[in-house]
């Protein structure tokens, strides 16, 4: 199984025989290629019914549930890795969803789309729109993302909120590519996140 | 413990079983049972290292008879749309066991028994059960079926918590539990409606404080306790598609009290049809083993200590309409399940039926325990 390339940059980040909790696990795709080469206790959260029943279907332990209302069921400590993958930007409470995934973990990591992408950019400034493009495809009145940031954004609220950003990849076009002018070039972004 | 099954002309496998275990059997209330009668049945057969066996629990009004046809009734199995041949629960690749429960009127023990001490039915005299006697009335029968560990237990409503209980009472003998439309407790709503259907019973005359002869049972109290409880199992999303306001049999009101709507003329032949099917002493008895049942209770009222350390997987199912047991009520077992770090899945389907979605037809509820089961082997 081959995993879409922001997929598989989470999935480098995660150690094998972890404890894992995806949150946003969709149908668990993600989740089961994690169990089925890395040996991880997975687990997942997805917001839709058919979702799970799809994520439960693969033999995955996934409950129904909602990031913002639901983490706070977890004990703290109780995985080694959470997962938030292309989630973040729909949180309604963005920065109390980071503080939790390091509360019930020791590391986050964390992928989003980059609003500051030249494209985005140009959308706006040129173009006078909203963005749509491959990693932000819906309209805007469509779209689940309601709290959209920059690559420099999210470092600065990491910073704010006291996590330790211990590794960073960045992905344009679908590969992955170097750190330079990330901000401005790459269109997804993936941290891994720890406590300081 | 009994040897696990080889001939296939083994008495205790196949439907329609019945067996009367030696006693004394020993009650949460502190009273015992001389010996214990268990009527059940099994499907498919139990595999070379007995890895393969599925007990499957049966709700309030339920029994054993839960992919077969009903021997009084002639219904198919209650069930039989979860159980059966390329069913999620399949006799194929699973031994299955349903047996009805202790209390109950399907051939186990229960106020309809006779009582050794005096060669009649025990009626009130039978001693107050929990789901908890009814539990370990279960690992009973499967101790003499030759199964010592589960592969799981898939019960909805009561059956459900059964299966919860089964988890916190038996933790080593059940590897998965699957939980639908069900809850960790009787709620006060719940209770309520069931005092509702006791007192119904009990203020029918031909009741005579349990003391009824067969052929003379309180058929007028068991009947609208019957109406009340089925109102429960609905919705009123669903009441209102099905029924409306909507007239039976008649053009325009007719100014009396005969049944002239059709969700009138629905419930009084629900509550006809049940009491050809059902005793009133053992609706009385169950109830209240339901309404005794709070797994937090012994814990301080922390749900996920009833759960701690578990290794059981659990999957929970609820249902948008079911009021009864609402979502609410399995996302509380959920966090204490999660909370307690069990493997634990849940989903809330959605269904206009109400209570009832259970037992309906229900794809997503099958793909789910189909893809649950099948991850547990």
């Amino acid at each position: 199984m081959t995993l879409r390339a922001d997929l598989a940059a989470v999935a480098d980040a995660v150690p094998s025989g972890a404890r894992v909790l995806d949150i946003g696990c969709g149908d668990g795709a993600l989740l089961a290629y994690l169990r089925d080469t890395k040996a991880v206790d997975a687990r997942g959260i997805d917001v839709s019914a058919a979702n799970v029943a799809s994520a439960v279907a693969r033999g995955l332990s996934v409950v129904q549930g909602d990031a913002d209302a639901d983490l706070a069921d977890y004990p703290a400590d109780a995985f080694d890795m959470a997962i938030l993958s292309d989630t973040l930007q729909a949180m309604r409470a963005p920065a109390t969803v980071l503080g939790e995934l390091l509360r019930i973990a020791r590391r986050a990591v964390v992928s989003f789309p980059n609003f500051g992408h030249w494209r985005v950019r140009a959308s706006l400034a040129l173009g006078g729109r909203m963005p749509v493009t491959p990693t932000l495809p819906v309209s805007w009145h469509e779209t689940a993302n309601i709290h959209l940031c920059t690559v420099d954004d999210f470092r600065a609220t990491a910073g704010e909120l006291g996590l330790r950003i211990e590794q960073a990849t960045f992905l344009g076009n679908g590969v992955r590519r170097g750190p330079g002018l990330a901000n401005l070039l790459a269109e997804q972004a993936v941290f891994v996140l720890a406590r300081r | 413990m009994a040897t696990a099954p080889s001939l296939a002309h083994d008495t205790r496998f196949g439907l329609d079983r019945g067996v009367t275990l030696p006693g004394p059997f020993a009650l949460e209330s502190g009273q015992t049972l001389a010996a214990l009668d268990i009527g059940y049945e099994t499907y498919g057969a139990l595999n070379a290292d007995a890895s393969n066996a599925v007990l499957v629990c049966h709700a309030l009004t339920g029994d054993q008879h839960v992919a077969s046809i009903h021997p009084r009734t002639g219904k198919p199995g209650w069930w039989s749309r979860l159980v059966g041949d390329g069913k999620p629960v399949d006799p194929a690749r699973h031994f299955i066991v349903c047996a009805n429960v202790l209390g109950g009127c399907s051939g186990s023990s229960g106020p309809g028994s006779i009582d050794p001490a005096t060669g009649d039915r025990y009626a009130m005299a039978f001693p107050v059960i929990t789901i908890r006697d009814m539990v370990r009335a279960q690992a009973a029968l499967l101790d003499h079926l030759g199964v010592g560990v589960l592969q799981a237990i898939v019960g909805g409503s009561m059956g459900g918590m059964l299966a919860l209980d089964w988890a916190v009472a038996l933790p080593d003998r059940v590897r998965s539990v699957v939980g639908v439309a069900t809850a960790a407790r009787h709620s006060a709503q719940n209770i309520a409606f069931h005092e509702v259907g006791r007192q119904a019973i009990m203020a029918d005359p031909a009741w005579a404080a349990g003391a009824y002869a067969a052929d003379a049972p309180p058929s007028a109290g068991l009947a609208v306790a019957r109406m009340a409880a089925h109102i429960t199992y609905l919705s009123e999303e669903g009441l209102t598609a099905k029924f409306g306001r909507r007239l039976q049999n008649r053009a325009a009101l007719g100014f009396g009290f005969d049944a002239e709507f059709q969700v009138e003329s629905y419930l009084r032949h629900q509550g006809l049809a049940f009491v050809e099917r059902f005793d009133a002493n053992s609706y009385l008895y169950i109830t209240r083993a339901l309404d005794y049942f709070d797994l937090a209770a012994p814990h301080d009222g922390v749900l996920a200590k009833a759960f701690a350390g578990t290794k059981t997987r659990f999957a929970i199912i609820s249902f948008t309409s079911d009021w009864l047991y609402p979502t609410a009520e399995s996302k509380r077992v959920v966090r204490a399940l999660n909370a307690a770090g069990a493997a634990v899945s849940f989903v809330e389907l959605e269904s206009p039926h109400g209570h009832d979605a259970f037992l309906l037809d229900a794809p997503e509820m099958n793909r789910v325990i189909d893809g649950f089961l099948r991850a547990g082997t």
